[in-house]
């Protein structure tokens, strides 16, 4: 934490070095997160509960990021404020370069339509909607004209591998297939990171596979993906894996076996 | 995010709750159909008023003579005496100096006779009057011609006869004018017929045969000492109250007696009617208030169910806002929601209202206002907008990470 010597001078995210001590940021591609000595405090009545005590983190563009720790660690406290559903109670955080503290409202809903693509644990599909017009939903709030919505969604349908179900609602399906439809609303907008809180969390492991599959494609792809699991197995698809422990980052180290990262499309066992 | 896509979202809410949209629905319906019935029946109500001040005869005033058709003479001695109209009375009713505000004046005297025309014959009220009588009854001439001034100076024996005595006198398709009927003794030449009139309140405004009043006084009455009534014809329906009080001066002056003693009753019937009217009037806003009322519980009612709907559905706004969904979209979800349930609850009420209106109701036909539909409807879908916007701004002023966790 030697930038803390700076004083008042704010930080560039380009200042911030890389975790495992590698390449200094400034001479690689703009990270697309950076994050400086994030908190975050939740009030219940009388009780302060300190879910983050100053989270430093930097990710790269293109980077397949695990997010491991116990639970009540922090992680999904961590990711909501990443995916800009929640705001830190101190500490900075640039999104691709731009001071998050510096967008109003609307500002943020069109990043979190546009740039961030979420998968939740409980899949968070929209109830009595079908597959189909549950994927649409991100295209129509970014103003995509009906019938290219349709075709990008189908598109992004197929690339899970739920083409089948399209017209399916939600409660008839499984939940290792509504967590794939979930990954393809995530995707449908083509979002450069994607974010997700334990997305294999409900399933069993067939479906785990399916859904880590669809993501080590996305990786393959070049868009940045951040995951919370407390599994091993699952965090072993990612090139870097964060620990959290009590709301501080406890490791932060690169995975010596990539290889298990990159699968080739389709060919999962 | 566009119309169609909010419509659709929107259908698509309230059709998940098939059962709490439609009572949602039919509260406002019962308030717009309830406006439209209820101002329609005041409506009709006050049409029916305005329909027999029509058929009263245009802005007049009947004087009778107490003595012989008001409420029975009193018993003190001092009013025994005959108070009489009388032709000089009507002269000084016509002078335009004296009463700026009568236009013509009619005496009146009926006898009840039997006609006969060949072998047919009837009972008819035979009324013996001047030329101007027919003008401030509103009767109309069918064929043939009026009775004349000459025929009054003339004593002529002629008649007009109203459509009961042309139907149950004469053969169908026979020419009445140029017969001759009898009242009684004496023969009379018909000389016009009247347009059919209906009947008001009960009395047969056809059964009538109009003489001149010096024949009715030679033939039918014998010579009499006041007329039976006078018919008093206002200049217009804005004067007829002016007139009354000119008439009750000038008989007053000529009986030697006050306008409070004056022994004649003057029947202002238009102005009885036009306060039942304005009554009437007083009637339909009122029941429109009541209506209104129904409507504004309504609105609540729309209120009420889209705060339950936001609530139900935050996990839902936290979802549709984590994945970029503006401020504004939900705020348009949820308000267009809650304008649907009011357009259709208008659309519905304003197609009750209108077959409702087609029946008759507590004995009035109502009359539909037009005005009254659009207001209703106009005033449904703010309702909705209205009732509708906080529950939506509450939904879409929900931080996506509470409403996310909200179970
Ligand atoms: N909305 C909240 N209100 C109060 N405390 C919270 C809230 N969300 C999380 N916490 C607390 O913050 C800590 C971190 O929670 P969380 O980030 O959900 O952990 P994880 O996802 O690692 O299990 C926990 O102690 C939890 O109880
Ligand atoms: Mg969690």
């Amino acid at each position: 934490m030697t930038y803390l010597g700076n004083g008042q001078a704010p930080l560039l995210p380009s200042e911030l070095s890389a975790p495992d001590g590698s390449a200094p940021a400034e001479q690689r591609t703009a990270p697309v997160i950076a994050l400086r000595q994030i908190t975050k405090t939740y009030r219940l009545g009388e009780v302060e509960v300190q879910a983050l005590r100053g989270v430093s983190l930097v990710i790269e563009r293109g980077e397949f990021v695990a997010i491991m720790g116990a639970s009540g660690s922090g992680k999904s406290t961590l990711m909501n404020i990443i995916g800009l559903l929640d705001i830190p109670s101190h500490g900075r955080y640039w999104l691709d370069d731009v001071d998050v503290r510096n967008l109003d409202e609307l500002a943020l809903s069109r990043v979190r339509n546009r740039k961030i693509g979420f998968v939740f644990q409980s899949f968070n599909l929209i109830p009595r909607t079908t597959a189909l017009a549950n994927v649409e939903l991100p295209l129509i709030y970014a103003g995509v004209k009906s019938k290219e919505r349709r075709q990008r969604s189908e598109a992004a349908l197929e690339q899970v591998g739920m083409t089948d179900r399209m017209h399916h609602l939600p409660n008839e399906m499984s939940g290792g297939q509504q967590q794939r439809v979930a990954v393809a609303r995530a995707i449908v907008t083509n979002p450069s990171l994607i974010l997700a809180d334990e997305p294999t969390g409900n399933l069993d492991s067939r479906s785990s596979e399916d859904v880590m599959a669809v993501f080590a494609d996305l990786y393959a792809a070049g868009r940045t993906v951040v995951l919370i699991t407390h599994e091993a197995d699952i965090a072993q698809y990612a090139e870097r894996v964060v620990r959290v422990r009590d709301g501080l980052i406890l490791s932060d180290e690169r995975m010596v076996d990539a290889t298990l990262a990159r699968p080739s499309l389709g060919s999962a066992p | 995010m566009t119309w169609a896509d909010n419509i659709g979202a929107a259908l698509r809410g309230l059709n998940a709750n098939k059962l709490r949209s439609s009572l949602t629905v039919l509260g406002i319906l019962i308030g717009v159909a309830a406006v439209i019935l209820l101002v329609a029946v005041g409506n009709g109500s006050s049409q029916a008023v305005q329909n027999k001040i029509k058929l009263l005869g245009t802005n007049t005033i009947t004087i009778v003579n107490r003595g012989r058709f008001g409420r029975g003479p009193s018993t003190t001695g001092t009013q025994t005496q005959a108070s009489t109209i009388t032709a000089a009375d009507v002269a000084q009713l016509e002078d335009p100096t004296q009463a700026p505000d009568i236009l013509t004046v009619s005496p009146v005297i009926t006898a009840s006779e039997t006609a006969d025309y060949q072998a047919a014959s009837t009972s008819v009220t035979v009324t013996g009057t001047t030329p101007t009588y027919m003008g401030a009854e509103d009767y109309q001439l069918e064929a043939g011609q009026q009775i004349t001034s000459a025929d009054v100076t003339n004593h002529a024996l002629v008649v007009v006869i109203g459509q009961d005595l042309v139907t149950n006198l004469y053969e169908p398709g026979t020419n009445p004018i140029g017969t001759d009927i009898s009242f009684g003794a004496t023969q009379f030449q018909v000389v016009g017929v009247l347009a059919n009139k209906g009947s008001s309140s009960g009395e047969d405004l056809n059964d009538v045969a109009l003489v001149p009043y010096t024949a009715a006084e030679d033939q039918l009455t014998g010579y009499a000492t006041s007329f039976t009534e006078l018919i008093v014809q206002a200049t217009s329906s804005k004067t007829v109250n002016a007139a009354e009080n000119e008439a009750s001066d000038i008989l007053a002056s000529d009986n030697h007696t006050s306008v409070a003693d004056l022994p004649f009753t003057l029947i202002n019937e238009s102005s009885l009617l036009s306060t039942s009217a304005s009554t009437n009037e007083t009637f339909t806003v009122l029941l429109g208030a009541v209506a209104a009322i129904s409507l504004l519980v309504g609105g609540i009612g729309i209120m009420n169910i889209m705060l339950v709907t936001v609530t139900e559905r935050t996990r839902e706004i936290g979802i549709r806002k984590a994945i970029g969904a503006p401020r504004g979209a939900i705020l348009g979800q949820f308000l267009t929601e809650a304008v649907m349930l009011s357009l259709l609850g208008g659309i519905a009420g304003v197609t009750i209202g209108l077959i409702g209106s087609r029946f008759r109701i507590v004995g009035v036909k109502p009359v539909v206002a037009p005005t009254s539909i659009i207001e209703a409807f106009f005033v449904a879908v703010a309702i909705g907008v209205f009732f509708g916007f906080y529950p939506a701004n509450r939904a879409a002023s929900l931080r996506p990470i509470d409403a996310l966790r909200h179970e």
